[in-house]
């Protein structure tokens, strides 16, 4: 095989650049400015090869990378990607350059730390989609929250000291308990921590069962699942627009990645055992949370709900062990990372003009700004599912997963078609539709070019997934039928 | 050019037209913008008609243009289904939003969003034919929710308006009650058919019709009927009927136009074209047919009860529509399919014009919309008085207008059906010929006879509408006219739908009328001597008396009614309902969930209850100030501490 280093360079060029960045001088702004630029586009450049030399017919992984690391305890650094991860890789480094330019006027103190802390999270994020080796992956998984917790400490809210605990305690405890299991499986696998290696181990399943609760106690944190979904609606409220994004559209997928690349295949049985569990909390998080959101005064809060919400499909289907359940839950993530990203940075460029959140605060704003009532409107529906988006596109596969295995779940995860369009409709009627209520909102002006532009790439990625979800599934069938082979196999 | 192009060109011309009009609007100008608007949907009309004649020349079309999505050993497509059904759908469909653009010139020349609402209702006609067009479950759902979204923009297209901006959200959501029925269907479709493709999934029912469903343990039901029950309830959302049909009324807020092209003659329709083209199904269920024949029935008649206690013009209209969409239910639950179609063509063209006609009353008026102000109007009126005049005729089914023809249909098909329920429908259908003849002449006899009841100034300004808007109207009303006695033949005693529509013969209660007539006269003959015909009369007669000779009566009869009224006045209470109990109720359940779940169980108990034990332990442990790094820190190194002791102990 040829030597290629593509994944090596989609973790360090990012934090490369972002050690730079962070080194220019807070007067020169152009420069710390320019430098992050150009440090994102690089990123987002290097893993464009992956997806064009991307073989979707092999199975196993690609671009496979390992080079000895910790040779006493058999640790390597250790990379591949299959196709369930290369979207993630590809949407990750893409939705740092959005981070970027969203940023770009807007951050005044500490800009240079700010675009660091992004770009160097960026590779880190990396680094957990394309890890193959368990230490390696738990070291990205718990240094990625390290920026996460700066961008929340140094650019948050009044309240993130509270926010930054609760994040802290949920995490605590899953992040211990995944790593005893690492040791575990270490052991059974012979001393090594190939993640694959794993894969194969044939476990007992009480074994396996306390296994997965580790994995659980740590991927559900991540991945928001009801009831730990808490500490997100104050971690939105609390980060600065570009860490909303973050949280949204990468943090919560990590979680739920870990559910694809470690529970169903190396604790399969426990996985088949314990559905009834996990499908029990997607579907309350579907249809409780779309009901909290509904009454939230905050906008962001809202959306951080509605991301508890969507995420509820993402799991239901995961643990459906059918190929229109995972392929949609996968479809899921990637349409929630574009709505939640369109929806924060839209929640920014009304929080930029007025400095508020609360709903109750607009209205009326259709008046003063068209441009981006017609943008706000596209993304509402297409976070409220319309067909023709990409929000339809996941929703509508995990529901005829569902049906599939059993008609009720299909019909309580359906009824989000009715929930998910009253709150984000209803907040749409408030903040942009009637007369303009106050003085705030008739000095408001319409979106710059810098926000055009950056809402106007997500308008196109949103209808390009929405019209031709082929795109993506057509490299995803070979990855996630191996996937439910490994799931489907009895191991004890 | 090849048929495939053309076919594609029906939808894409007023798509583009829609593009141009909404993103360029402000560069382009009021004119520009209407211009090419009008001409994509002129575009698809003329294609429309090259299509028709090919199809009835034999050349029917079933192809994919791209594949959406492949998952598993599923595929999903786009691609058009063009056959008799079809066009007739896309002639209706382009040629009332062709009068539409047209009349639209006129009506909103003044209006800020002149080009929005032009790209709008050129989306709409697109999403409109895509549904028609469709060869499959997953298109026709893309169209259905496509032309709700349009549906949505355009009833809220006044935004400022505090009523418009409920209304088109009420609309959203109680469409989105049957989209959800709806899609539950399809995925069981899915799951039991393995496609979504029209042809397979009709061909293979034969092989799943006898299949049963365990809902809940213990209890089976027939597949089919579950499945057509869940479609069915999609219907019901988009057609209005009866309990969704709350969104139709309050959807008058939206600009005129759209109330005639969307909540009147197309969209409102998509429902009845649905479960038309989905006949292969519906035949094999008896109940999912009761079920609809019920349902429709009482649309049809208790909806038209309600229109005799409208003031304002244009709900008359609406509530109007609502019972005759529940007529074409009716034909639908009867087996009737080419009959509900063929309503629905007359329908169209009729209430198309009844709105618009309507329309140029209220912008002669000044946009007063209350029948209270209106009357003598046909003096300063009169292309609008004259074409109303057909519209009106036409709706209550008197010869040889065209509604007359397909109302009667529906009558004699429901007395032919043996479905538990038909004699309940027959009853409403009929009975609701005089309510429908009652309020549609006491709405014109309000607005264009009698007293002049408009204020001065209003008076001073009235004169007939420019010839933008007469022009529509004038070429609605020919087919309203005309359109029953030259289909009737063809439609219903011809083979038009071939194919496309399939009744199960024992159903068939169209084949007397076959043998009875072989030609509309003999039809239209019958009819003079049959109680339908009777009944409406006596409803204008009816209205005559009340509304023009004895103006003073119908108050005495409101005052005298007391309980009815408030029954009426209150719309049978289902709004109240709505939104005393549902919607608030849901609001309420939120904040519940809200304060005690996620506030006091999760966080106060669960989360910060840790959190206090974590810290009372911690704060023995940390001497240093407390920062997040550090936190962070801790856990890693606490981490590696256990992974050491751990390979420690096992050596």
């Amino acid at each position: 095989m040829n030597f290629h280093a593509y994944l090596s360079f989609s973790i360090w060029l990012p934090i490369i650049m972002g050690c730079l960045v962070a080194l220019t001088e807070h007067e020169v702004r152009r420069l710390t400015l320019s430098l992050s630029l150009l440090g994102a586009v690089l990123s987002f450049l290097v893993t464009l090869p992956l997806y064009a030399q991307f073989s979707s017919s092999a199975t196993g992984m690609q671009f496979v990378e390992m080079v000895p690391w910790i040779k006493a305890y058999n640790i390597n650094y250790y990379l591949g990607i299959d196709g369930i991860s290369l979207w993630f890789v590809l949407l990750n480094s893409f939705v740092t350059i959005l981070v970027v330019i969203a940023g770009w006027v807007v951050i005044r103190t500490h800009l240079a730390q700010y675009m660091a802390a992004f770009l160097i999270s960026s590779g880190l994020i990396n680094g957990i989609f394309e890890s193959l080796d368990a230490v390696l992956f738990y070291v990205f998984f718990e240094a990625t929250l390290i920026p996460m917790f700066l961008i929340i400490g140094m650019w948050g809210g009044p309240q993130r000291v509270y926010a930054s605990i609760k994040f802290f305690l949920y995490t605590l405890m899953g992040s211990l308990l995944m790593l005893a299991a690492f040791i575990y499986l270490y052991f059974e696998a012979g001393r090594s921590f190939d993640i694959l290696k794993f894969q194969a181990l044939s476990l007992a399943l009480p074994v396996q069962i306390l296994i997965f609760l580790a994995f659980f106690a740590s991927f559900a944190v991540k991945a928001a699942m009801w009831p730990f979904h808490t500490w997100l609606p104050d971690a939105h409220v609390e980060a600065p627009t570009g860490g909303s994004v973050i949280l949204a559209a990468i943090t919560l997928k990590t979680g739920a990645y870990g559910f694809l690349r470690f529970s169903l295949p190396i604790t399969p049985d426990a996985s088949h055992t314990l559905s009834g569990l996990m499908i029990t909390l997607s579907l309350v998080a579907v249809l409780y949370v779309a009901l909290v959101a509904l009454i939230q005064k905050d906008m962001k809060k809202l959306i951080a709900y509605s991301s508890v919400s969507h995420m509820g499909f993402v799991t239901l289907g995961i643990f459906m062990f059918n190929t229109l359940g995972i392929e949609g839950s996968i479809l899921q993530m990637i349409s929630h990372a574009f709505v939640s990203i369109a929806m924060f940075l839209c929640i920014g460029v009304l929080y930029d003009r007025m400095h508020t959140r609360d709903i109750s605060a607009y209205g009326g704003v259709a008046n003063k700004m068209p441009v981006f009532a017609a943008f706000l409107m596209l993304f509402a529906m297409a976070s409220a599912g319309l067909p023709g988006t990409s929000g339809f596109v996941g929703e509508f596969t995990v529901i005829l997963g569902a049906i599939k295995v059993n008609f009720w779940y299909a019909v309580l995860a359906a009824a989000n078609l009715i929930f998910g369009a009253a709150y984000i409709l209803w907040m749409y009627k408030r903040v942009i539709f009637g007369e303009v209520v106050n003085s705030e909102v008739a000095q408001l002006e319409d979106v710059t070019a810098r926000e055009k532009f950056f809402l106007a790439i997500i308008v196109v990625l949103i209808f390009a997934m929405g019209l031709y979800p082929q795109l993506i599934t057509s490299t995803i069938h070979t990855s996630v039928n191996q996937l439910i082979q490994q799931s489907s196999a009895i191991k004890y | 050019m090849s048929m495939t192009s053309l076919y594609l060109i029906v939808p894409m011309a007023p798509l583009v037209g829609a593009l141009l009009a909404g993103l360029l609007g402000k560069t382009l100008g009021k004119t520009i913008s209407h211009t090419v608007t009008i001409i994509g949907v002129l575009v698809s009309f003329i294609a429309s008609l090259a299509i028709a004649q090919d199809v009835f020349a034999g050349h029917l079309f079933n192809g994919n243009l791209y594949t959406w999505m492949t998952a598993g050993d599923l595929s999903f497509h786009v691609g058009f289904l063009i056959d008799p059904l079809t066009v007739t759908m896309m002639l209706v469909v382009t040629f009332v939003s062709l009068m539409v653009h047209i009349y639209t010139v006129g009506y909103m020349h003044d209006d800020p969003g002149y080009q929005r609402f032009f790209s709008y209702i050129s989306l709409f006609t697109f999403a409109m034919l895509m549904l028609v067009m469709s060869n499959n479950f997953l298109q026709l759902f893309f169209g259905w929710e496509a032309v709700g979204l349009v549906s949505y923009l355009l009833i809220g297209f006044w935004f400022q308006r505090s009523t418009a901006v409920f209304a088109n959200l009420k609309a959203f959501l109680v469409n989105r009650v049957g989209d959800f029925g709806f899609l539950l269907g399809i995925g069981l479709i899915l799951a039991n058919f393995h496609s979504l493709d029209y042809a397979t999934v009709f061909s293979m029912v034969p092989q799943v019709m006898h299949n049963e469903i365990t809902l809940i343990s213990g209890h089976s039901w027939s597949l089919m009927t579950v499945i057509c029950i869940l479609l069915f309830i999609g219907a019901m959302g988009k057609s209005a009927q009866m309990p969704l049909h709350v969104w139709l009324p309050d959807s008058m807020e939206g600009p005129t136009p759209i109330s005639a092209l969307i909540h009147a003659a197309t969209m409102v329709t998509a429902g009845i074209f649905m479960v038309s083209r989905m006949s292969p199904l519906f035949e094999v269920s008896d109940t999912a047919r009761s079920v609809i024949l019920v349902i429709g029935a009482s649309t049809a008649l208790f909806m038209a009860f309600l229109g005799v206690i409208q003031y304002d013009i244009k709900r008359v209209v609406a509530y109007s529509t609502l019972s005759q969409l529940g007529y074409m239910t009716v034909a639908l639950g009867a087996s009737a399919y080419p009959v509900a179609i063929f309503h629905l063509g007359t329908h169209a063209f009729f209430k198309a014009l009844l709105f618009l006609a309507a329309g140029s009353v209220i912008h002669a008026m000044h946009h007063e919309q209350d029948m209270r102000h209106m009357g003598g109007l046909r003096k300063y009126l009169p292309i609008t008085y004259i074409t109303a005049l057909i519209g009106s005729l036409a709706l209550c089914g008197i010869p040889p207008f065209a509604g007359f023809f397909s109302k009667d249909l529906i009558i004699d098909a429901v007395s032919g059906s043996h479905l538990y329920g038909a004699g309940y429908a027959q009853f409403a259908v009929t009975a609701g010929v005089f309510v429908t003849a009652f309020y549609t002449f006491r709405m014109f006899f309000m607005t264009f006879h009698g007293k002049e009841r408009m204020d001065h100034h209003t008076k001073e300004h009235l004169h007939e509408s420019p010839l933008v808007i007469t022009l529509p109207l004038i070429l609605l009303a020919i087919p309203s006219l005309l359109a029953g006695y030259l289909l009737i033949g063809p439609m219903i005693m011809g083979d038009y739908f071939g194919t496309s529509i399939v009744i199960d013969p024992q159903h068939s209660v169209l084949h007397h009328i076959r043998e009875e007539f072989t030609n509309p006269t003999g039809f239209m003959v019958n009819g003079l001597m049959a109680l339908p015909l009777w009944l409406a009369v006596s409803g204008i007669v009816l209205a005559a008396v009340l509304y023009l000779f004895m103006p003073r009566i119908p108050e005495k009869i409101k005052a005298q009614s007391g309980v009815i009224y408030t029954i009426l006045s209150n719309n049978y209470y289902f709004d109240w309902f709505n939104d005393r109990v549902l919607s608030r109720g849901t609001v309420s359940l939120g904040k519940k969930l809200w304060r005690y779940g996620d506030v006091t169980l999760i966080d106060g108990t669960m989360v910060m209850g840790t959190a206090r034990t974590i810290s009372r332990f911690a704060n023995r442990l940390r001497h240093l100030q407390s920062g997040y790094i550090y936190h962070y820190a801790f856990i890693m190194i606490f981490g590696v501490f256990v992974l050491m002791s751990l390979w420690f102990i096992r050596g």
